[in-house]
């Protein structure tokens, strides 16, 4: 078993235009957004009933029909604020 | 047997844009060659946002989903349901995830996930466990699209193999000459048509059928008459099932060659999270394309036979064949067979670079330059979808079906070294490796001892593993594929700790902290291992 791959030497750190890829970070607060589209299709219990009613769907299947969207609003906002808190920070 | 001429002439006629599409893609955004991993296989990696989230979505919302999804909550009901939470949960899941890939891979020039693992944990054999575990999951799949094709087929009333064939070939030429730019482009025409149809059918075949209200009070009828007469919901004993499926298929579905492929072909950091946080646009229209499936209870649809049983993946075909204008069904048509073309030809591409990168170059010819792996993952890609056809001709649709079912239990297994991998450098390579064995070898034996009484299979029958089993008589079942990897992360954190304290030695890291948040502009035209070749 050879020990290790035939990759070129990558120097750790680099001055580019965005900062010193050393001073990175993917963290941010507003990825916490990210829990409420994970969280809430697993509690089936919330959803698995037939009434209310609308538009003559059963809850069950309206209700469901909402974790889409709320990703997209969640997975967009925490994008987008994200990268505003980090343009503050100064790149 | 009778063909509908509008319709086929209609499909024809879509089917030949594409192929034209598929040609010419050689030439978008031509580079001086095409001949080389990173432009056969990645096309690039230059993908921007728009481009990447039209090609991710057509990549993983395939063709076996738009008619199996249906088929299923036609068959099952409410659990049938469950792929809405799954897609739903899928990318706020793995976002943030996929960008540490992204970054680590464009720094090192890797072209697959086993190459990641091979860098990080320095272990060729783990590489191998997962690469192979990429191509065994992906193959079933391939076929399970071809089963969307024949479905199609079968109600325009084309009998016998030969179109099935056409369009594989012509799907492998144009594969062949223009590489990931085929299915990238492609993928433009095969969603909008995908959101046309949805929109067209669910504003027009619900009314015709009479209404969402007399549609559902049909489907807990049919459903409080089936056993286990609990209507159109959950029972208490398939909900924690319903919940593990959504949530192990979500942290599955990254870890598939074909997607990891698609995100691999974009820019940048913030391309990769712009168009996987628009992602879940595409599981609004996948609900609506579910709903389909109750509405064909409501229309009374009689799923077509082949080989003497009902196939109920002709259902949402035989759907609007029965209530859209001639026309328009021919493009419902068309829509579904081009859905099974983008993901096919990703799907041949990301399993013919894990043959050519972890074991053609790794094993066979260590030297090998950029240009002879370009050559060798074309004809990969060739021989993979030979295979998904034989698959097809040869043996039972169940067959494939099954390995499918398999495929979604063994891809988690690759979780542990390529997502954990990705934030802690932790596991030991024999703890990884494994652990791996553990989650396959339980996953599969789990599989094989779950009955289906419906269809009266004894083995390979579903993928909710009976608590009973394990003597919690509870009635309860969980997902397999979820208990395989906390069995694998389990095993893995214990080999883990022993082989640490017993010293074994572990493989080096060729991965530096940093490499995770590389960047597009932190990073040279040419990454590091094309330029080895």
């Amino acid at each position: 078993m050879s020990p290790d791959f035939p990759t070129r030497p990558v120097p750790s750190t680099r001055p580019t235009a965005s900062g010193a890829p050393g001073s990175r970070t993917d963290r941010s607060p507003w990825n916490w957004l990210l829990l409420i589209p994970i969280a809430a299709p697993l509690l089936t219990f919330i959803y698995n009933r037939e009434t209310p009613m609308l538009f003559g769907f059963p809850f069950f299947f309206w209700f469901q029909m909402l974790f889409a969207p709320i990703a997209v609003l969640a997975g967009v906002s925490a994008f987008y604020l994200s990268r505003r808190s980090r343009s503050k920070r100064g790149w | 047997m009778h063909v509908h001429a509008t319709e086929l002439w209609i499909t024809i006629v879509l089917f030949l844009l594409v192929t034209g599409m598929g040609f010419a893609a050689a030439r978008w955004r031509r580079p001086p060659t095409l001949h080389t991993m990173d432009e056969w296989g990645l096309a690039g990696r230059k993908f921007g946002s728009w481009i990447g989230w039209f090609m991710l979505g057509g990549d993983l919302y395939t063709a076996y989903t738009f008619v199996a999804v249906p088929a299923l909550l036609f068959g099952t009901g409410a659990l049938g349901f469950y792929a809405i939470p799954y897609t739903a949960i899928e990318y706020p899941l793995v976002v943030l995830i996929l960008i540490r890939l992204w970054s680590v891979c464009r720094t090192h020039g890797y072209v697959t996930p086993a190459d990641y693992v091979r860098g990080r944990f320095g272990s060729p054999t783990l590489a191998l466990a997962i690469a192979l575990t990429g191509v065994v999951a992906t193959m079933p799949y391939i076929a399970l699209n071809l089963i969307g094709i024949q479905a199609t087929l079968q109600v325009i009333g084309l009998g016998g193999d030969w179109p099935l064939i056409v369009a594989f070939v012509v799907l492998a030429a144009f594969t062949w000459r223009s590489g990931l730019r085929a299915p990238a482009l492609i993928a433009f025409v095969k969603d909008a048509l995908v959101y046309l149809l949805i929109i067209v059918a669910i504003a027009y075949i619900p009314a015709k059928v009479g209404g969402w209200g007399h549609i559902f009070s049909v489907t807990n009828a049919h459903f409080k008459a089936t056993p286990p007469h609990t209507g159109a919901l959950l029972t208490g004993n398939n909900q924690l099932t319903y919940a593990t499926l959504a949530f192990g298929s979500a942290a599955a579905i990254f870890l598939y060659p074909h997607a990891i492929t698609g995100v691999l072909s974009t820019r940048s950091r913030d391309v990769v999270r712009r168009s996987v946080a628009w992602l879940p646009v595409y599981s609004i229209v996948l609900g609506l394309i579910a709903l389909l499936g109750v509405v064909a209870l409501a229309a009374k649809v009689k799923p077509l036979l082949s080989g003497g049983k009902a196939n109920t993946n002709t259902i949402i075909p035989a759907l609007f064949e029965g209530t859209f204008p001639h026309w328009f069904a021919g493009v419902a048509f068309a829509t579904i067979i081009i859905g099974a073309l983008v993901p096919s030809a990703v799907m041949s591409i990301a399993a013919a670079n894990l043959f050519t990168r972890n074991i053609y170059k790794e094993y066979l010819r260590r030297d090998a330059s950029d240009h002879e792996q370009a050559t060798v993952s074309k004809f990969t890609s060739l021989a993979v979808k030979a295979g998904a056809i034989l698959f097809i001709l040869l043996l039972q649709p169940q067959f494939s079906i099954n390995l499918q079912l398999i495929g979604g239990v063994i891809i988690l297994q690759a979780l542990p070294a390529v997502f954990v991998g990705l934030y802690t450098r932790w596991p030991h390579r024999a703890g990884l490796i494994a652990g791996w064995a553990a989650g396959m070898a339980t996953g599969i034996w789990m599989l094989y001892v779950t009955p289906n009484p419906a269809t009266k299979q004894s083995h390979w029958g579903g993928s909710a593993f009976a608590l009973s089993h394990l003597g919690l008589h509870t009635g309860q079942g969980l997902y397999t594929g979820f208990i395989a990897v906390v069995i694998n992360l389990v095993v893995t954190a214990v080999v883990t700790l022993a082989a640490k304290a017993l010293k074994v030695p572990d493989g080096i890291d060729a991965t530096a902290a940093t490499d995770y948040f590389t960047d597009a502009d932190d990073v040279a035209e040419v990454p590091a291992e094309a330029a080895v070749a």
